[in-house]
């Protein structure tokens, strides 16, 4: 059982969450788990997201926010080797949880293979949803190698191919405004490639 | 977002008395609908009860050949799970046509059934809705509808039910199953989960305060072309306009439940006695007490046409 505490005596006024107004009394919990090979304690608001506290708190700033809703893709993190919306979860429900984000994933002196593929072939204009868009992509890869079937794949008994179709289908979860579709695509298949 | 507190307890049962003992509480599994929700102070809940730590993520073959899904497998996991993909592909395929990859990873299977309506007079908290706010009434009836129920509705609410993995399973004949806070354990036809909105919208599901959904079973494998065919705005990461999920033999017998087009996924079991007919036979029977609004009137064609292109797909 693990429980948070109030830091103060928590509102239980009456009536609904509506209409009513009611004191607004943070919180806190604690949470331990392990970013980017690093393991990290930190108090918390309950209300923080993993994106928050890792932009926030961590000063982990690479991974983006875009709409806060689970729309864009720009938060996108690798939590137990599964990429997510980290603005769509709590920091506090990832307890012992292994986090990646872009700055784990490599360095300016150290590019991962798809930071550099995305260099080489454009894969971003103004930049802000690229980290999403690159930790997106790393862990396609591993989905579709992983043999997890997708919206386009033909056969569902088949092993899913690295293809075009297979590509945009699977990132359609990440927006690019500047509309650097078909370079990150270029990028991943060179990945791909580089994979088989 | 308003402030709450958090606990993880340790079994279903207990997860099911924290909700049920505790004021304005909520499971929490993955999260993605709930979360969205809190941020926009749609859901205010005071109290959340993670239920991730309590298993329940297995999928199991059952004793009359069916599976048993738990309540937190994921959506990526059972789309991918080879008994699912081998013999219950319109599950596989309703899941894989829903939200994005990375949504996908984080949805539960239970989760999936709660999440609420995606109709835009719910988002939006200046507007009136009875959903949200009963007895605040419902902006949606005149206003841009087109996006919402033609069948099942009331003068209260026309929201639909968003999800596509419901349908299939509809279709399937699941058995939702569950928990109470006093340990009692209950099992809902799929067909009896979800509620039609009557006058009181704010109730999507016949669950009672605290009542926990532990797993969804399915029964034996039904033979023919599994199919689920979904018509949206985009081509990916987008909700259904009107979703067929069916399974067809070639001979055009067979089971169909429609989605987007209704508070619950859509079946008239007497009305597929008409598949071999065509499509419109079993649209003109299974839609017959329909009141669309003028801006969504195109749902009616849009599912007979998408029911003959199933029809079509099992005949190839």
């Amino acid at each position: 059982m693990v429980g948070a505490t109030a830091a103060a005596p928590q509102d239980r006024g009456a009536g609904t969450s509506q209409t009513t107004a009611r004191t607004d009394v943070p919180v806190l919990a604690t949470v331990t788990f392990t970013v980017n090979g690093e393991r990290r304690t930190l108090d918390l608001d309950t209300r923080t997201s993993l994106l928050d506290a890792a932009r926030e708190h961590l000063h982990l700033t690479g991974s983006k926010k875009g709409c806060d809703h689970g729309q864009c893709g720009a938060c996108t993190m690798i939590v137990d080797g599964r990429r997510i919306n980290a603005c769509l979860t709590l920091a506090i429900m990832h307890q012992g949880a292994e986090i990646t984000t872009i700055e784990g994933l490599g360095q300016p002196d150290q590019l991962h293979p798809m930071q550099a593929a995305f260099v080489k072939h454009d894969g971003y204009q103004c930049g802000y949803c690229t980290p999403g868009q690159i930790c997106s992509g790393v862990a396609v890869l591993e989905e579709i190698k992983a043999g997890i079937p997708s919206h386009v794949t033909v056969d569902l008994d088949a092993a899913p191919r690295v293809t075009e179709a297979e590509i945009r289908e699977r990132m359609s979860g990440n927006i690019c405004r500047c509309g650097a579709y078909s370079n990150i695509v270029e990028a991943m298949t060179e990945v791909a490639g580089g994979q088989a | 977002m308003k402030s709450f507190t958090y606990e993880r307890p340790s079994t279903p049962a207990q997860a099911a008395a924290a909700v049920a003992g505790t004021p304005d509480a909520k499971f929490i599994a993955g999260g993605t609908n709930l979360l969205d929700l809190m941020k926009l102070q749609i859901e205010t809940p005071r109290h959340l009860v993670d239920v991730n730590g309590l298993g329940l993520d297995t999928v199991e073959p059952t004793a009359e050949g069916g599976l048993r899904i738990g309540a937190l497998v994921r959506n990526t996991d059972l789309a991918a799970h080879p008994r699912v993909r081998k013999d219950y592909g319109v599950l596989s395929r309703a899941l894989l046509a829903g939200a994005s990859g990375q949504l996908r990873n984080k949805a539960t299977t239970a989760g999936n059934l709660l999440q609420r309506t995606r109709c835009p007079y719910f988002y939006d908290t200046a507007q009136a809705c009875n959903k949200r706010r009963p007895g605040s009434g419902c902006s949606a009836l005149d206003g841009v509808n087109r996006q919402l129920a033609v069948i099942g509705g009331s003068d209260a609410c026309i929201a639909t039910h968003p999800g596509d993995m419901a349908v299939a399973m509809r279709v399937l004949d699941a058995t939702v199953e569950t928990v109470d806070a006093a340990g009692t354990e209950r099992r809902i036809p799929i067909a009896e989960f979800h509620r039609l909105p009557g006058d009181a919208p704010e109730r999507d599901t016949n669950l009672k305060p605290g009542e926990l959904i532990t797993a969804v079973t399915l029964p034996k494998p039904v033979a023919g072309t599994h199919i689920y065919r979904k018509v949206r705005d985009r081509a990916s990461y987008a909700y259904a306009l009107v979703s067929v999920a069916a399974i067809l033999g070639k001979d055009g017998t067979g089971h169909v439940a429609f989605g987007g087009v209704a508070a619950k996924p859509w079946r008239d079991a007497a009305a597929e006695a008409d598949l071999p007919k065509g499509a419109k036979a079993v649209t003109d029977r299974v839609f017959a007490d329909a009141k669309p609004t003028p801006e969504n009137a195109y749902k009616l064609k849009l599912a007979e046409r998408t029911l003959g292109a199933a029809l079509n797909q099992a005949r190839a």
